[in-house]
């Protein structure tokens, strides 16, 4: 199961402190985590779905951290593609998997895979006994799908426009969280329909 | 990418005033009550998202305008059961309507309401109708029903399961079982009947059921998985994939480790192990006749299957399953995400391979053939890192009970893969997890696995941020008293490390000479055949060919300019946590011997370490700590480093580079060097410390400090002024010669300002800790007992000492007086 999937900024941000991130889409998937704890039964709804986006916030914090120590590291010069060269960018990208420890902030322990293209960070966070490399395989699909359909590296802000788009794409390559093994002709109808929803 | 825009767009989201937010809100429900929703209703719901999302506060929406978004859900655009859907999960249900959904008419909800309603879940209960009510739709399913909603009936179920296992009851269990075993074995494996394709010369040819086909085009030989394509798939193939994708879930939630609770069982399985692999009659189940005519090696052997009860034949239908994944994942796929499809089909089928011998031990010999093709066949290929590490993890849970050797499965994953694939993020991040998880058992099973610390700390020297939280849990693993020693050394020398792993990466990047360009001299030092046995050294696989190098400071020297480069930065800033642990776990196994040595290296190193800004100073700072308590807790260790120690503190150039540990040293010498902490002591050992430690603070104090040098840190005057008046109340003869240094100081700083003091403040400190010890030496008893104080009156228990304790004191005084 994926508890969730960003898409955050990874650069620093004018108005956010130096190592904040600025969360521009985020889905959690299924119930809330501590749905049978005690703890989760005083709060009341408003109360937990702060807490929820504050889990968030701290999971983009850490990718954050992760992609520009990951930068600073390889040295490399950052890449600048443009509309249209989405697979090099993909190519380029700097990606990594990071350990969340019990409690920090899920109540499990949990692996946040990201992927960082440019100023944008684009993570998933799974549950350990997940596959992976399935789950890399699916982030790295994702990615260049957002990436193509909205129109990422041009200037626009259509991540924040278009979010039902992630939605719709979400729900046919992770419905409910779960990732699926997914050939190249299951894969192909399924974006068959994601694109025609965008089309719309 | 992100740019303003975006961030002017969150603004005004979070600063919408509330009087245009209701305005907002009476046009949206106005726009939504129109016949016909276009682009305008799907903007203002977008924004509308946006507003709610932007903040982490909760915003309530006017009941009107939920009720018109709650009627959305149910719209026939996709497009607005997407939007109504994120919009309410972005707000709380209206009161009184939580568990909307959960009584009746759940399965007949779209995937984005059943998304909406499973979010809002408040409790297990919720969950626990949800689940019942998917299941009786399953259940009760007529083959000709809408076919949409069946698709998502898996995931929601693994949702449910991750949350609340014990929401399904034996029966909806074994209801589950029975699906998944059609769904896995017996899906369809003819293409999909899709639309004729068209065309002149098609008629009813092209009706004609086509085979489905293996990734490389052949056409499939037996029954249908995830590696199978078609043009277009059959319902129950859908269902295959999404059974297939839950089942190791599916099966480790619900396991059942079978022990043989009855010889007629363990009669019956051994019997069923025996005659599937001889029989070749077929099952005769519902689907399966439709498929007689098509044979293979896997599922000839599942005749006597539909004996067992539906959990066993669910895993032993897996079972047959992920055999077939392997097969045919041998396959040369056209497309390269198939290729990557394949591998973690692997991954998967070794892992659900692993769950099911775990819980049935009989399927281990079967499985291990497999298994150890698989690894034959993989094993010299490192872009299958990744599939071999669950083939490790199977080998290490069920190697011992098919005898079968391990030990070029460990040769693999701890000599290999690290020295080689150092720089792979997600393969570094399994690895150590795999660690993690198994560390009993890999300490108990795989004796090399701690002498392999020099191969694993490569993944900590190349990407220290990502995995110094794992190193944190696996060092103690590491630490044993053989190799504590030469694990010190090699923590010290960590980014040494790193800048080689840097360079051999570059050297087989970069040509051998760069036209024009400066060469790194680093390079060149990696290069040459002369201080190639120092980098291979650091580049060693295993522990135990010797503590460190001779010619450390050579190498030290070769890679000066690499202290500022990133990657060589980020690792030493994790060295000295990674000391801290290394010395507290040490402490615990080590002998008198083994802290001898340590101290020994402490010494040594201090000084011979790679010149990183920062780095020498806090791991100075690490050792003093470490010094000190492990004098504390062995003060003999004093006694018998005396001749190390007093070297260090005899050197004046330790005192201006060294200061915090000479401070310790110092101090270490002062406190333990006595005859009540060891025997051996001896006044002569006593006295010839003491001329050491006078020697050095006659020459601070008389002149000024080296060119090139600040002034003595105060603290160190005063450590020395402290351990000698100490050793001199231990041995009185020395007492006058303290005495008469004390007074000496007096005089010369009240003549103004010294050379070798540069703070007024400081030096009036020191002078007048000078006067302190001077006047308490003049009565030589006191002294002792007040500069070494025996051991009960420093630690005083005055709450505990029944004697003493005031409480008891109170109570007896009570009772003598109350008696009366």
């Amino acid at each position: 199961m994926v508890r969730c999937f960003l898409i955050h900024t990874v650069c620093p941000v004018a108005a956010l402190g130096p190592g904040e991130s600025r969360v521009l889409y985020s889905r959690v998937f299924g119930p809330d985590e501590g749905l049978g704890s005690d703890r989760n039964r005083e709060l009341s709804p408003e109360e937990r779905r702060v807490l929820q986006k504050e889990k968030i916030m701290v999971v983009a914090r850490q990718v954050r951290g992760a992609a520009s120590l990951s930068r600073e590291a390889s040295g490399r010069p950052p890449v600048e593609a443009v509309p249209g060269e989405e697979a090099l960018a993909l190519q380029e990208a700097d990606g990594g998997a990071e350990r969340l420890r019990a409690g920090d902030p899920f109540p499990e322990e949990t692996s946040a895979l990201w992927l960082a293209v440019q100023s944008l960070g684009f993570t998933l966070v799974c549950e350990p006994h997940e596959n992976l490399l399935l789950a890399e395989g699916t982030l790295r699909n994702l990615t260049r799908h957002c990436l193509e359909t909205l129109h990422m590296l041009g200037p626009g802000s259509e991540v924040l426009l278009r979010s039902h788009r992630v939605d719709a794409l979400l729900s046919r390559l992770l419905p409910h969280g779960q990732l699926l093994f997914l050939n190249h002709r299951f894969a192909h109808s399924l974006e068959k329909e994601a694109a025609a929803y965008a089309a719309k | 990418m992100y740019s303003h825009g975006s961030e002017s767009l969150i603004n005004q989201a979070r600063e919408i005033q509330e009087p245009e937010l209701q305005r907002f809100h009476s046009r949206l429900v106005k726009l939504l009550q129109g016949k016909e929703l276009g682009h305008e209703a799907v903007d203002s719901l977008q924004r509308l998202h946006i507003i709610l999302s932007a903040t982490k506060y909760t915003r309530t929406l006017p009941p009107e305008l939920q009720g018109s978004l709650q009627s959305l859900l149910a719209s026939p655009a996709e497009q607005f059961q997407v939007l109504s859907s994120a919009v309410l999960r972005e707000t709380l249900p209206l009161s009184g309507q939580e568990g909307n959904y959960t009584q009746e008419n759940f399965i007949q909800l779209n995937n984005h309401a059943a998304a909406l309603v499973l979010s809002q879940a408040g409790s297990r209960a919720d969950l626990s109708s949800l689940c019942a009510q998917l299941l009786r739709s399953l259940e009760s399913r007529q083959s000709d029903g809408p076919a949409a909603s069946l698709t998502h009936t898996l995931p929601i179920l693994n949702t449910v399961l991750t949350h609340s296992p014990d929401c399904l009851t034996e029966d909806h269990v074994t209801l589950m079982s029975k699906k998944l075993v059609d769904w896995l074995r017996y899906a369809s494996i003819t293409q999909g009947g899709g639309a004729p394709s068209g065309g002149f010369f098609t008629g009813t040819r092209s009706r004609q059921p086509v085979p489905i086909a293996e990734l490389d085009g052949t056409v499939s030989g037996d029954f249908f998985t995830v590696l199978c394509v078609g043009q277009s798939f059959t319902e129950d193939q859908w269902m295959n994939v999404y059974s297939f994708s839950m089942l190791r879930h599916w099966l480790i939630t619900y396991r059942s480790v079978s022990n043989g609770n009855t010889t007629a069982d363990t009669a019956n399985r051994l019997q069923l192990s025996l005659s599937l692999s001889l029989s070749h009659s077929f099952s005769n189940d519902d689907r399966s006749e439709v498929d007689g005519s098509v044979v293979s090696m896997v599922s000839a052997t599942s005749s006597s299957s539909r004996l067992l009860p539906p959990k066993e034949r669910l895993r032993e239908k897996a079972f047959q399953y992920c055999q077939r994944l392997i097969e045919q994942s041998d396959r040369k796929a056209h497309k390269k995400t198939d290729t990557d499809l394949q591998k973690a089909c692997l991954v998967e089928a070794v892992c659900i391979l692993d769950s099911v011998c775990g819980e049935d031990a009989a399927l281990v010999f079967r499985a291990f053939p497999c298994i150890k093709a698989l690894f034959g066949r993989l094993s010299s290929d490192l872009s299958f890192a990744r599939v071999l590490l669950p083939i490790a993890q199977f080998y290490l849970n069920h190697g011992e009970m098919a005898a079968v050797d391990c030990e070029s499965v460990w040769n693999l994953v701890f000599g290999r893969f690290p020295a080689e694939l150092f720089d792979h993020q997600f393969l570094a991040h399994e690895f150590l997890r795999f660690i993690r998880l198994n560390l009993e058992s890999l300490q108990l099973r795989v004796p090399q696995y701690s002498r392999s610390f020099p191969n694993l700390l490569k993944f900590l020297a190349w990407n220290s941020p990502a995995v110094v939280d794992d190193f944190v849990d696996l060092l103690p693993s590491l630490v044993t008293a053989g190799t504590a020693v030469e694990l010190l050394h090699t923590l010290l020398d960590l980014p040494c490390l790193s800048a080689t792993l840097v360079l051999q990466v570059r050297s087989t990047c970069l040509p051998i000479s760069e036209p024009g360009g400066r060469g790194l001299l680093s390079l060149d030092a990696f290069r040459s055949q002369s201080f190639r046995g120092l980098f291979l050294f650091l580049l060693r696989g295993e522990a135990g060919s010797g503590d460190t190098i001779d010619r450390l400071s050579t190498l030290h020297e070769m890679l000066t300019e690499t202290a500022d480069w990133p990657r060589v930065v980020q690792c030493a800033q994790t060295v000295p946590v990674l000391l801290h642990i290394f010395f507290n776990t040490v402490i615990a196994i080590a002998d008198q011997k083994l802290l001898a040595h340590l101290v020994q290296v402490m010494l040594e190193r201090s000084s011979l370490l790679l010149n990183i800004p920062k780095y020498n100073k806090e791991i100075h700072r690490v050792f003093s700590r470490h010094l000190l308590l492990l004098c504390k807790l062995h003060p003999s260790l004093v006694v018998d480093q005396s001749h190390e120690l007093l070297e260090f503190a005899g050197t004046t150039a330790n005192v201006y580079s060294k200061e915090e540990i000479y401070t310790h040293v110092v101090w270490v010498l002062g406190e333990y060097l006595s005859g009540s902490c060891d025997s051996r002591c001896s006044v002569m050992l006593i006295t010839s410390c003491f001329e050491t430690l006078e020697a050095v603070l006659f020459e601070i104090t008389s002149s000024a400090p080296p060119p090139g040098a600040d002034c003595p840190v105060p603290r160190v005057v005063t450590s020395l002024m402290s351990a000698l008046a100490k050793l001199a109340s231990r041995s009185h003869d020395l007492i006058p010669r303290v005495s008469l240094f004390l007074s000496k100081l007096r005089t010369v700083t009240r003549g103004g300002p010294v050379a070798w003091c540069s703070d007024e403040e400081d030096l009036v400190a020191i002078v007048t800790r000078g006067e302190e010890l001077w006047s308490l030496l003049k009565a030589p008893g006191v002294a002792q007992s007040v500069l070494t104080p025996p051991q009960p009156v420093t630690t005083p228990q005055w709450h505990g000492d029944t004697n003493v304790a005031m409480p008891l004191q109170l109570r007896a005084l009570t009772n003598l007086t109350h008696s009366q």
